[in-house]
């Protein structure tokens, strides 16, 4: 036994690393098959789940209507769906897998626990695509530990893996410390299920420099990456650019970490951006959710600062979804400018510039690409485009807010991890921790929580075989 | 309402409007986004059709340690709690009484005090059974104004109510949706039918549910007992006491028994539930009302299974205070919640039909 490291008395077939919706789909599976599995969960108990406990809804392919889903939506036309976010680059082979096998994966969901939403009354219209969890993310997060807390899935909270020893193609130890203490057990199987990079900010920094600094994390402070890292080292094969994250343009006043759902701006289409010197630098009118969402935490990122700010006037404030935070209110331009710090002649005039180029708003729609557009403006806004002109005016401040990484561990069909020699014969990865083949950049809402409970089944289910055998 | 709870429960209302997440959970949240900001009526209201159920809080990402800190049931029972004793009239009683639950069990003993003492003095005249210990008239002299004042008071009550929440005309399809929501506790089934969080942290349970169905048909059935006895005393000329076929115990007697069991049962429950999740202040004053409540139908049933034993004019001193108190108290106690609620589904069912527009 290594030195300083207590052995966990308990023998365990499986360790899943990890406590979001892929690992707990991964640890139901496993003890449904008679494993004896453990849950290491790096978060306390409150924080559980990583970032499944902010997630709303799963995309789902079905042929006629489903549980809470209308319609259909066949396999061509979500794989197609993929293809548009992510510009082509996919593992057409697991992302086909994936859609596959989600028509299968919703009632095991409804079976284990999580209930859904009837179709939505207005929020969002996706009732087709995606079926929404009763409560969010959490509530599903809860069901399945309800689950798997029946099926003898022990779970061990605020234990920190640290490492997890390959030896040959093996992986013969798990690492971790809990309460300041070190142990190690040596489980007969291993699912990382433990999430990407986003919290670790020095990471981040690798791939974006100084401007990381400025990030802010939406989802759980506890994506560290630290098993991703430990394994990559020691030669487990990636795949995804280290380089890539999903950011988007929340409330510059979200918390650093953990702000979730409720930092989200819908406001853009409506406002002009400026940045912190008043310049607008990009077509808010570009397109409309989901498409816009993404590109503008890339913008965002690379203004002064990483920091920037939408304004609108008093006829577009209640044309988006409320915000968790409210907006800077000023009955004039002066005093919007003051109230933000804002250079308030630059401010005046950029808005001056704006409103001189917007024609017609006749044909305003604000649900549709509706073609008033600015005429003679760099950069121009091709829809929505109204004037800035009803006091009171009221401004958002837009940071970037990291979602999740790409860069992955690479596995195949069963979502076994490999090295340069072959496949490591007990380790296998799910969630988060292996997406990157399939999602590569861009988002398709609904896509990652898919991804996580079809190769949670299915680690699960090699993982207790492999254990069994 | 205090100005800090209005102002925390309108933090959270926002943060809240900008999830969306527990939609489907209950009314609350629909209600709560036909709003861009939160006045005093508006958060009244959603208190008032909040039942605690606590399905949102286990849902919730933002509960504590996060920096957000949603903790809805709590501070929309805070905002309840306030609201009623505000509305209260006269002013003053609730929030003696919300202060501390033994005052029920004085008012317990003073009401019955004054059965004894007007037993001694006025000498009753008599009859059978119960009626010769005290007899009808005596116990009509007291009850019937014991039962009118709370009405008359509840009255004032709701009527502060609606104005707050600026409540409108109420028709008859808005009062039956009320009725039927309240009838089967719609807002406790968790959207999904499994019921509420209630008891032991995320576990899904219908039976907070079905214990505060048992305490209402319990309650509605003896409230008919006592209907039925007062016409066969009145019209039919058939004066108690009653045979255990006759309608008053057919009714009273399952009535009884329901309330028993029922507020058994929340008592159970109340005492496994997290109080952090609901207004702690006032815990002890809402145990001591389903106390009351339960000691009521066991007296009420013991009288009948003893009848004619050496117990029985104690036991009937005992189960007599304890319904005057319980009637006298109802704009103060707990009860008075089914009033509000009532009113509170009503206007829900005003601002989903006014919204549909």
């Amino acid at each position: 036994m290594q030195k300083g490291f207590l052995s966990v008395n308990t023998h365990y077939d499986l360790a899943v690393i990890g406590g979001g919706n892929a690992a707990l789909c991964a640890a139901i599976t496993a003890a449904e098959l008679g494993a004896k599995v453990i849950i290491l969960e790096t978060a306390p108990k409150p924080y559980r789940g990583g970032n499944s406990r902010h997630t709303r809804d799963i995309r789902c392919m079905h042929r006629g209507p489903l549980g809470p889903l209308e319609g259909d939506y066949s396999e061509d036309e979500y794989y197609e769906d993929l293809l548009k976010v992510t510009g082509g680059k996919t593992n057409e082979q697991l992302a086909r897998l994936v859609i596959r096998s989600s028509e299968k994966a919703l009632p095991w969901m409804q079976k284990h626990g999580v209930h859904f939403q009837p179709p939505l009354s207005g929020t969002l219209s996706l009732t087709r695509t995606n079926a929404f969890f009763l409560g969010g993310g959490k509530s599903l997060v809860n069901a399945y530990y309800r689950t798997a807390g029946k099926l003898g899935v022990d779970v061990l909270y605020r234990a920190h893996v640290k490492h997890l020893q390959l030896e040959g193609n093996h992986i013969t130890r798990v690492d971790y410390v809990y309460e300041g203490q070190q142990y190690q057990i040596e489980p007969r199987s291993v699912v990382a299920a433990s999430g990407g990079f986003e919290a670790n900010l020095k990471w981040l920094e690798k791939a974006w420099g100084p401007a990381a600094e400025n990030f802010l994390i939406r989802g759980t402070p506890y994506n560290r990456g630290v098993v991703l890292e430990d394994l990559l080292e020691q030669g487990v094969q990636s795949v995804g650019d280290p380089t890539q994250c999903h950011a988007v343009a929340i409330d510059g006043r979200a918390p650093k970490f953990d702000g979730g759902i409720v930092t989200r701006l819908d406001c853009v289409p409506f406002s002009i951006v400026v940045n912190k010197e008043a310049q607008r630098f990009y077509d808010e009118g570009e397109d409309i959710w989901p498409k816009r969402y993404a590109i503008w935490g890339r913008l965002v990122a690379q203004q002064p600062d990483q920091v920037a700010f939408a304004i609108i006037d008093s006829k577009s404030l209640k044309m988006f979804m409320p915000s968790a935070f409210p907006p800077t209110e000023a009955n004039t331009l002066e005093e919007l400018a003051e109230k933000t710090s804002l250079p308030s002649e630059k401010l005046i005039d950029t808005i001056a510039t704006f409103n001189a180029a917007c024609g017609s708003s006749d044909a305003f729609h604000p649900t549709e690409l509706d073609s008033v557009a600015t005429t003679g403006l760099t950069p121009e806004k091709t829809n929505w485009a109204r004037p800035i002109s009803e006091p009171p005016f009221y401004c958002y401040s837009l940071r970037t807010g990291v979602t999740f990484t790409y860069l992955a561990l690479k596995i195949d069909e069963n979502a076994q991890c490999s090295t340069a020699t072959g496949p490591v014969k007990n380790l296998w990865a799910a969630g988060e921790t292996m997406a990157g083949s399939i999602l590569s950049q861009g988002y398709l809402a609904g896509l990652g929580m898919m991804i996580g409970t079809v190769f949670g089944r299915i680690a699960g289910r090699e993982a207790a075989n492999y254990a069994n055998g | 309402m205090q100005m800090d709870n209005l102002e925390e429960a309108r933090r959270q209302a926002e943060i809240c409007n900008a999830c969306r997440y527990c939609e489907g959970y209950c009314a609350v949240f629909p209600a709560l986004q036909l709003h861009r900001s939160f006045s005093e009526g508006t958060i009244t209201q959603l208190a008032n059709l909040c039942h605690n159920c606590r399905g949102c809080y286990y849902a919730c990402q933002y509960t504590d340690p996060h920096e957000f800190n949603i903790n809805i049931p709590q501070v929309m029972a805070e905002a309840r709690q306030k609201s009623w004793e505000t509305f209260a009239w006269p002013g003053g009683i609730a929030r003696m009484f919300q202060k501390r639950g033994s005052l029920i069990a004085l008012a317990t003993i003073i009401g019955f005090a004054v059965i004894f003492y007007v037993i001694r003095v006025l000498k009753p005249s008599g009859g059978e059974g119960f009626y010769a210990i005290v007899s009808h008239a005596t116990m009509t002299s007291i009850f019937l104004p014991a039962f009118l004042y709370p009405l008359f008071s509840l009255g004032i009550s709701l009527r502060r109510y609606w104005r707050k929440v600026d409540g409108e005309k109420i028709t008859w399809g808005q009062f039956r949706s009320a009725l039927i929501s309240a009838g089967k506790l719609k807002n406790l089934s968790g959207g999904h039918g499994d019921g509420c969080n209630f008891e032991e942290e995320d576990r899904f349970s219908n039976q907070r549910r079905y214990a505060h169905q048992a305490v209402l048909y319990g309650f509605l059935l003896c409230f008919a007992a006592t209907c039925s006895g007062t016409v066969m005393y009145y019209f039919l000329n058939m004066p108690g006491p009653y045979s255990i076929f006759s309608i008053p115990k057919l009714l009273g007697i399952p009535g009884g028994l329901l309330i028993l069991v029922g507020c058994s049962k929340l008592i159970q429950l109340k005492l496994k539930a997290d109080p952090e999740l609901g207004s702690a202040r006032v815990w002890s004053g809402e145990m001591g009302f389903v106390g009351l409540l339960l000691f009521i139908a066991l007296s009420g049933l013991l009288l009948f299974s003893l009848g004619g034993t050496a117990a029985l004019p104690l036991l009937l001193d005992l189960h007599l205070g304890a319904v005057l108190a319980f009637f006298l108290l109802t704009p103060y106690t707990k009860m008075s919640h089914g009033f509000y609620r009532m009113a509170a589904l009503i206007r829900d069912a005003q601002m989903k039909s006014e919204s549909k527009k």
